[in-house]
């Protein structure tokens, strides 16, 4: 008898992803994807679409799931999960709909522990709307609004979202992952388990910020991108977990 | 039940209960306060959930997370927070969720005042959002009717699977008046919420909340969808009430707090033998259009009166289409008229009509 070694996740539709070639959207889908599918959970999932290249999510996860307007996810998973205790509530979120238009919700989602779960997408641009410069771009990364790179003395310095959300009390789990390579993708996934484990048991807000690639809006190839993202991003934008349910803090 | 002595705010949030709001979220402004305080206190009887969120913008966004996921869902608010819900709501009419969402309007523009007005009118009437839609908005004149239409409208809300506003001002949010919230109203018969996101359970394909179409003809199809489902409404939900109508010279039209300060006048004109009629929307949208066909041939003329420089008129004119001559009454800002303001708006355009 053989063994099946990969196998399409259940979590995932049959549709083909819109996603660039070499766009890390697609890997961190396929671990969200897994995690519901090995939790058990895909059932009573109800996952929340941003505004962003992932806008069109709800068509690849397979199960429930709400589209929100721009960066007001937090608030819509409020919503349903205040109605739906029961249910697993995710929000899927770039960094312009979360780290720009929506710091409000994704503050206040933390500010009062919501018990949903929150996947990050830094990617340190807009990528849908063409690359322009995000509240996470690199001082000196050139895009369509900072053509001569990003000026620290007029747009500020990039916003750390992982390190902002953790000075939160309700903040119960901030995790920084990366997918630049398979032993950090492996990681990336167990970061993804526990923020859902997080919200099985009802511990509160679990939110892990993935270092992502555009490298369509970068201007560079995809091994390139990767390797960019391992270079500067992560320089910039340490990995590490931020804030972890007292029980599990070694 | 016997009516009791109700503050406005108190009966709208209890009416709300009585019809089977699971869930509530909103932000403080005044003159409707009183309204998320009671909610607050006594949503936990009745297995609901009181929430009050950071702004209005995330209000109304747990407003469409909670009805997508299939809950009676209410939101308050005044003038400058309904401004900032706008998005979510023209959000809700494309995706198509039900809702009820309570305005107790104040004087504007920006911050304005925290007086009575209908200074929203086109906001509420013409959408407010973005795109082509439509929200069915009420605008009750005292506590009584504004409490039982707050009963209907989760009804007409879920019927439709389109928000529904109830249009007041801090008047009736503020004056006791006796009330009775268990008076029976007209029920709908509502179809089942087959598209909620409750999670598939294993029971189902996964359902999609979404107002999103990037296909232009997909999106021209579903306006269209929207558009029927408006004619619908304009069809069987314009509601309004028509008062001495009977041997009238002029016709005002007026809705809420206006309303009643015209009654007090048209009974001071009687007392000098003026018969003057009311015409009194009590859907804004849809605009009882329906009513101006019943305007008797001894009128000759209408006077909209407003708490506004002059907004409904513009409605009044095209359910009117050119047949009588229209004229305009109004104080704004919060300023209430004296009836005999409208008294004597009342005689200087039957006066004018005289010499024409
Ligand atoms: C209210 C509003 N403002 C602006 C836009 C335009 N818009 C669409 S996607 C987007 C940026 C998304 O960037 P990000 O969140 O970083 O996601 P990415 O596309 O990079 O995955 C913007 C500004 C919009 N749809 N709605
Ligand atoms: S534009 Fe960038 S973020 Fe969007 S799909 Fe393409 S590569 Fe990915």
């Amino acid at each position: 008898m053989s063994k099946i070694v990969f196998q399409r996740t259940k979590g995932l539709t049959e549709k083909e992803f819109s996603y660039c070639p070499g766009c890390t959207h697609g890997i961190i889908h396929r671990l969200v994807a897994e995690v519901l599918e090995e939790l058990n959970i895909l059932d009573k999932a109800i996952g929340i679409s941003p505004v962003g290249c992932a806008v069109m999510n709800y068509e690849f996860f397979n199960c429930d799931m709400q589209q929100a307007a721009h960066g007001r996810a937090p608030a819509v998973a409020t919503g349903i999960k205040r109605v739906r205790p029961d249910n697993i509530v995710f929000t899927y979120q770039g960094d312009g709909d979360l780290a720009s238009i929506g710091t409000a919700e994704i503050v206040h989602a933390a500010h009062r522990s919501e018990n949903i779960t929150v996947i990050f997408i830094n990617n340190a641009v807009y990528g849908m709307t063409g690359g322009q410069m995000a509240p996470t771009t690199l001082v000196g990364q050139k895009t369509t609004t900072s053509p001569f790179g990003r000026d620290a003395r007029l747009c500020g310095e990039p916003i750390r979202m992982s390190e902002l959300l953790a000075t939160i009390p309700g903040a119960t789990y901030v995790e920084r992952v990366s997918v630049h390579d398979p032993a950090n993708v492996r990681k990336a996934k167990r970061a993804v388990k526990k923020a859902f484990e997080i919200q099985m048991k009802g511990l509160g807000f679990a939110f892990v910020e993935f270092i992502s690639t555009c490298p369509v809006n970068w201007g560079k190839t995809p091994q390139e991108a990767l390797n960019w993202a391992k270079e500067h991003m992560i320089n910039y934008y340490p990995l590490g977990v931020f804030r972890e349910p007292k029980e599990d803090a070694q | 039940m016997a009516k009791v002595m109700m503050k406005g705010n108190e009966a709208m949030a209890l009416a709300a209960l009585k019809a089977g709001c699971k869930a509530f979220f909103g932000y403080p402004i005044t003159p409707q306060s009183e309204l998320p305080e009671y909610l607050a206190k006594h949503m936990p009887k009745y297995g609901g959930v009181f929430l009050q969120a950071e702004s209005e913008v995330a209000a109304i966004n747990m407003v469409y997370g909670a009805s997508g996921a299939g809950v009676r869902v209410m939101t308050s608010s005044s003038s400058p927070g309904i401004a900032l819900k706008q998005e979510g709501i023209s959000y809700m009419a494309g995706a198509e969720l039900p809702a009820v969402i309570i305005n107790v309007m104040r004087g504007g523009p920006g911050l304005g005042g925290i007086q009575p007005s209908q200074a929203d009118y086109k906001q509420i009437t013409r959408g407010g959002g973005n795109g082509d839609y439509y929200v069915i908005a009420y605008a009750p004149e005292d506590l009584q009717e504004t409490v039982n239409v707050i009963k209907e409208a989760f009804d007409v809300a879920d019927l439709y699977s389109n928000p529904v506003m109830i249009a007041v001002d801090g008047l009736i949010g503020q004056m006791m008046e006796p009330v009775d919230v268990d008076m029976e109203v007209s029920k709908r018969e509502l179809p089942e919420k087959t598209w909620a996101t409750t999670g598939t359970q294993g029971k189902r394909p996964p359902v999609n909340i979404n107002s999103l179409y990037l296909d232009p003809l997909n999106l021209e199809k579903h306006a269209l969808k929207l558009a029927e489902k408006y004619r619908l409404i304009k069809e069987n939900e314009q509601r309004y009430e028509l008062v001495n109508m009977d041997g009238a010279e002029l016709v005002i039209v007026a809705f809420g707090t206006m309303a009643r300060i015209v009654r007090s006048a048209i009974e001071l004109l009687s007392e000098e033998g003026i018969k003057v009629g009311l015409l009194r929307p009590i859907t804004i949208w849809p605009f009882p259009e329906k009513a101006f066909n019943e305007i008797p041939d001894s009128v000759k003329g209408i006077l909209s009166c407003e708490l506004s420089t002059g907004q409904m008129i513009d409605d009044v004119k095209i359910a009117n289409n050119g047949r009588l001559p229209v004229g305009f009454f109004g104080r704004t800002g919060g300023m209430l008229p004296e009836p005999e303001e409208i008294v004597s708006a009342v005689k200087a355009m039957l006066g004018g009509l005289k010499h024409e």
